[in-house]
């Protein structure tokens, strides 16, 4: 359907961004790469009265690294962050998720920061910044607050954003040396929002797990980390065995939702599969960095 | 009502635009570009790329107001002079088509792919062209097309 009618407002600083989002509330959406918000507006299951473009902010796009921590831009296209060097080499577990984002097309408009507002269990960026505590970094006209990831996804499609803040930065920490990440994913077709999807990221020191992170996507209606499997994996070996126990503990206490893609039982089921699946290729890219 | 000036095809144009009227509507009902088409307006089909400063991107989900300042090439300017281009040429020759609904989402998108990785091989043009997956089926042709392309722009 076409887009009904709406206000539209073309900020050029943030200053200027915050000052319409204090003016309008929730009466506003903010508009940055368009690619959940304009579907949203033409299914009309979002209907703000004023759009506020982000697009010409230039300074919320762009990557930096200081003090372990990699700074990524709100505003920075998926695209740029896929083909940085600075991510690969730093996060690797997002270098790993970027492809798996929709297509080509989508990448080339979304972003970093869009992803991570909009807050859809099922996509990839939650799930990757859950598993690595990224911190959320929102600007409003009384300032900025910093909100670590475990508290910034609230409920489907909800974050602890109030709707006179806007998300200006995403900081992820720097990986160890010996640390192996990777993006699982069932989907129908390639660039599909997956069935289930699976983000770990495993440290190794000396051979043995000294970090293990999980989370996964499309198994609630946030993003969910695996708590108990993270614990029994630190301080192990990488074997077939301790990746089953995890995939056991991992999967024990979930009960995700049924839809015509599948079943409860089924992601279930994909998902242990997915944490085996996903903890050997961790495992295998750490030893590559070894 | 917000005027904007953008470059299509080698060619400015000016419009005046409600803010949100999307880049596609633009490009076909004020430009009367209508190669490019419109299937689902929720960016599932990818029927409505097109390039924007280089990359594809889907015309349904920018609004018109966002290419203000753009370079964006349609399926019209592959033909510039009516002349096939290489692109289409092989894909003309490997009958990469089934109803054609979704033939200008695929040649842009390919176009795109190929400009960026020339050297790419069938995997990865299966992988590049799945965001463009309609509801047909033939799309062996067209991944044939696709690779005819690549292989004579480096034979070339």
């Amino acid at each position: 359907m076409k887009l009904p009618q709406v206000e539209y407002e073309a900020p050029t600083t943030v200053a200027e961004a915050v000052d319409l989002l204090a003016e309008h509330q929730d009466e506003a959406s903010v508009l940055a790469g368009g690619q959940s918000l304009i579907p949203l507006l033409a299914l009309r299951l979002a209907r703000p009265a004023v759009l506020i473009d982000i697009n010409g902010l230039g300074e919320l796009s762009g990557i930096s690294v200081t003090d372990g921590l990699v700074t990524i831009g709100a505003m920075t296209r998926e695209y740029a962050a896929e083909e940085s060097r600075t991510v690969a080499d730093t996060v690797p577990l997002l270098a790993a998720a970027l492809p798996l984002i929709g297509h080509e097309a989508i990448r080339s408009r979304g972003t970093i920061g869009g992803s991570l507002a909009h807050a859809d269990p099922a996509a990839e960026l939650p799930a990757v910044a859950l598993a690595l505590d990224a911190e959320f970094v929102v600007r409003s006209q009384s300032g900025d607050r910093v909100i670590p990831a475990k508290e910034w996804f609230e409920g489907y499609l909800t974050t602890l954003r109030r709707p006179d803040e806007i998300l200006v930065e995403v900081r992820f920490p720097t990986a160890g040396p010996v640390t192996g990440a990777a993006f699982q994913e069932v989907a129908r077709r390639h660039g599909d929002f997956a069935i289930v999807g699976l983000a770990v990221s495993l440290a190794l020191t000396d051979g043995v797990i000294s970090d293990a992170r999980l989370a996964f996507s499309g198994i609630a209606d946030v993003p969910v980390r695996a708590a108990d499997a993270e614990d029994l994996l630190v301080g192990e070996r990488p074997s077939p065995e301790l990746f089953e126990e995890a995939a056991r503990r991992a999967t024990a206490g979930i009960d995700p939702p049924a839809d015509l893609h599948g079943s409860s039982e089924y992601r279930k089921k994909v998902a242990a599969t997915l944490v085996r699946r996903g903890l050997q290729a961790a495992a295998d890219n750490a030893h590559e960095r070894e | 009502m917000v005027d904007i000036t953008v470059r299509v095809n080698g060619a400015t144009h000016a419009g005046s635009v409600e803010p949100r009227m999307t880049l596609s509507d633009f490009l076909r009902d004020d430009l009367d570009l209508t190669g490019t088409h419109v299937g689902c307006e929720h960016g599932a089909c990818g029927a409505c790329t097109v390039i924007v400063d280089g990359r594809a991107v889907r015309s349904c989900l920018m609004l018109a107001v966002q290419a203000a300042g753009s370079e964006v090439t349609t399926i019209e300017g592959l033909a510039p002079e009516g002349t096939l281009g290489p692109l289409q040429q092989a894909m003309r020759d490997s009958h990469s088509f089934q109803c054609g609904f979704c033939t200008p989402g695929f040649v842009m998108q390919a176009s795109a792919f190929l400009s960026a990785h020339p050297d790419a091989g069938e995997q990865e043009i299966r992988e590049a062209l799945s965001g463009n997956i309609c509801r047909c089926t033939g799309y062996q042709s067209i991944i044939d097309g696709v690779l005819l392309a690549a292989r004579r722009g480096r034979e070339a």
